[in-house]
């Protein structure tokens, strides 16, 4: 693994090890679910590493318990099963709760679109942005690479809300430099400024936008890139006041199209701020895909591969 | 020493104040509420739940997770009694101005949670209780869980945490009125030998008439002072809608309403 290629979820924990060292107020609890980093947590802090075991409801409800009681927690396991098995416990204990309660649960789901491709439908996560993002009162976070994972941390532990970190589950590479300062409350990241089409992206679909606004500057043309990290939630009117300026807005997301997530999001501030753009939306059709292969081919085999993408522009 | 006939005593008055409440709120799950109503007495006026009604949330409180969220409107006239609101609050139920409702939530003071969906008060009374033990405090966690509850899957992901964890500041109660909506539990998702299902996990189990003052208090109060390093489950055995007659034999008594008329004569008759 070069210094340039990561896991979201090793980074990220790699920062919460530290945490934990300074302050006894954090807790990380795991739906017996590993990742390298997470040994040294395991080993270090046997009282406030707690493996509930295969249980994502108990995970979320005593995370809760933990959380009333002042303590700022991490719960972590795969997306799918944390986002859809444990979503009324997310609902009730948290999202209804934290209306009028400080309640500092961070959700780390693991495993965001098809980036366990092999493993097939069950395990690939397609709804947790729509449905995580219905939730009131839960902040929602979904990067595109491993710098903005890690730097996560501290506003994870300084916000004492409960929130849900989407992270892909493969080693990917590097977008931001490792000096970039996020605008958490912002909730968006310029990549790249253009002209007529913008392409808007979230997580790992991020660096699909990038290759597409490569391809396209090869062929002389200049595509914005706008990387929404904070799906719940990010500044509406500054993101308004760039969609403004484009003739054309792509969206990409690795989970289902036209269901309530980024690309539904999109569409509602085009709508709100009477934005003029023709609008296109890429991501998973409407149906589950069984087929053992990777990434790129499920891209493909739904109609999103680059050079679909590429056509449009 | 606590004095079982004051306890008596406060139980009928909590009865009465109960079938008050369900008049002003038909709402309320009347049945439900019934069933609890010496389990709240013994908690909090027979000195085992430690609380402070001026400062609902002093650090050093017990907790108290009502899990069984839709029977707990019997615990409003006792927590107004000592003065975690005001009286007033009762004679308001159910209307915009108040701050009580049909299914408690965190923001009436006294509940810790907001509960109603069942399943959920055990799993984060073990993070509670997990919370307190890391910073060494003394307090312990008190849940009330309904028989039907236990049909929840959740709830058996936290009883097995409880006892792997050794959650011994960890006392659940059920209140085993043997019936849910649609009828009687051994007809529905027969859980007996319920103790013996605990005890397979790890846990102190004890039985009582969940009726009987005495034996509430004296079970609470030895769970409070054990030091066994296992959680701790009260299986109180008691009868739905207790004290009503008309409730005790119907076995679709949880969603029944009583009129005011059947009201007034029941709290007559408890004169």
């Amino acid at each position: 693994m070069n210094n340039d290629t990561k896991t979201m979820r090793d980074a990220l924990i790699e920062q919460i090890y530290l945490k934990m060292r300074e302050d006894e107020n954090i807790f990380f609890l795991t739906a017996d679910f590993g990742a390298p980093a997470l040994d040294r947590i395991r080993k270090n802090f046997k009282s406030r590493f707690v493996n509930v075991g295969i249980a994502e409801q108990n995970l979320v409800n005593v995370a809760t318990g933990l959380a009333m009681e002042g303590f700022a927690v991490y719960a972590y396991a795969i997306a799918g099963f944390l986002s859809m098995r444990a979503y009324e416990q997310i609902r009730t204990n948290l999202a209804i709760h934290a209306q009028h309660k400080c309640l500092n649960v961070n959700l780390i789901g693991v495993g965001a679109g098809v980036s366990y491709d092999m493993s097939g439908p069950s395990h690939h996560c397609m709804e947790d942005l729509t449905i995580i993002r219905t939730l009131p009162n839960i902040v929602l976070f979904s990067p595109s690479d491993f710098t903005m994972a890690e730097k996560f941390t501290d506003y994870s532990l300084a916000v004492k809300k409960p929130k849900y970190i989407r992270l892909d589950g493969k080693a990917i590479r590097r977008i931001y430099p490792e000096q970039t300062e996020f605008d958490w409350e912002k909730g968006f990241f310029v990549l790249k400024e253009g002209h007529e089409t913008c392409i808007i992206s979230t997580g790992y679909m991020t660096h699909k936008a990038l290759r597409v606004a490569q391809a396209a500057a090869d062929k002389k043309k200049t595509v914005g890139v706008i990387d929404l990290f904070m799906l719940k939630t990010f500044d509406r009117e500054s993101i308004a006041a760039k969609l403004k300026t484009y003739k054309r807005l792509i969206t990409i997301e690795e989970g289902f199209k036209n269901k309530g997530g980024l690309d539904s999001l999109v569409l509602q501030i085009v709508n709100e701020h009477n934005i003029s753009a023709e609008v296109k939306n890429f991501g998973f059709d409407d149906k589950y895909n069984f087929i053992c292969q990777k990434r790129e081919a499920l891209y493909a085999q739904n109609s999103f591969a680059d050079n679909d993408v590429s056509a449009m522009i | 020493m606590i004095e079982i006939e004051k306890l008596k005593n406060k139980a009928r008055w909590v009865r009465d104040e109960t079938l008050k409440l369900h008049s002003l709120l038909p709402e309320v799950r009347v049945a439900s509420c019934l069933s609890d109503i010496e389990i709240f007495v013994a908690l909090y006026y027979g000195d085992i739940l430690k609380y402070d009604a001026t400062q609902p949330r002093y650090p050093d409180r017990d907790r108290f997770v009502i899990s069984k969220g839709h029977g707990a409107v019997s615990l409003y006239p006792i927590l107004a009694d000592l003065g975690f609101f005001d009286s007033n609050e009762l004679t308001k139920i159910g209307t915009p101005e108040s701050m009580l409702v049909a299914i408690p939530d965190s923001t009436i003071p006294g509940f810790e949670m907001t509960n109603g969906s069942l399943g959920h008060g055990l799993g984060t009374a073990c993070g509670i209780a997990l919370g307190l033990r890391a910073r060494g405090g003394k307090q312990n966690v008190y849940v009330l869980c309904g028989d039907g509850e236990l049909n929840e899957g959740s709830v058996w992901e936290a009883v097995m945490l409880a006892s792997f964890q050794k959650l011994s500041n960890l006392i659940l109660i059920v209140d085993n009125n043997k019936i849910s909506m649609l009828g009687y539990q051994k007809d529905i998702l027969d859980l007996e030998p319920l103790s013996t299902k605990f005890e397979a996990f790890n846990w102190q189990s004890r039985t009582v008439d969940g009726h009987n003052l005495s034996e509430i208090y004296d079970a609470l109060n030895d769970f409070k002072h054990d030091k066994s390093n296992r959680p701790k489950v009260l299986i109180a055995d008691t009868v739905k809608g207790n004290g009503v007659a008309d409730l005790c034999g119907d076995p679709l008594c949880h969603v029944r309403s009583l009129n005011s008329d059947v009201i007034s004569g029941l709290i007559a008759s408890n004169k």
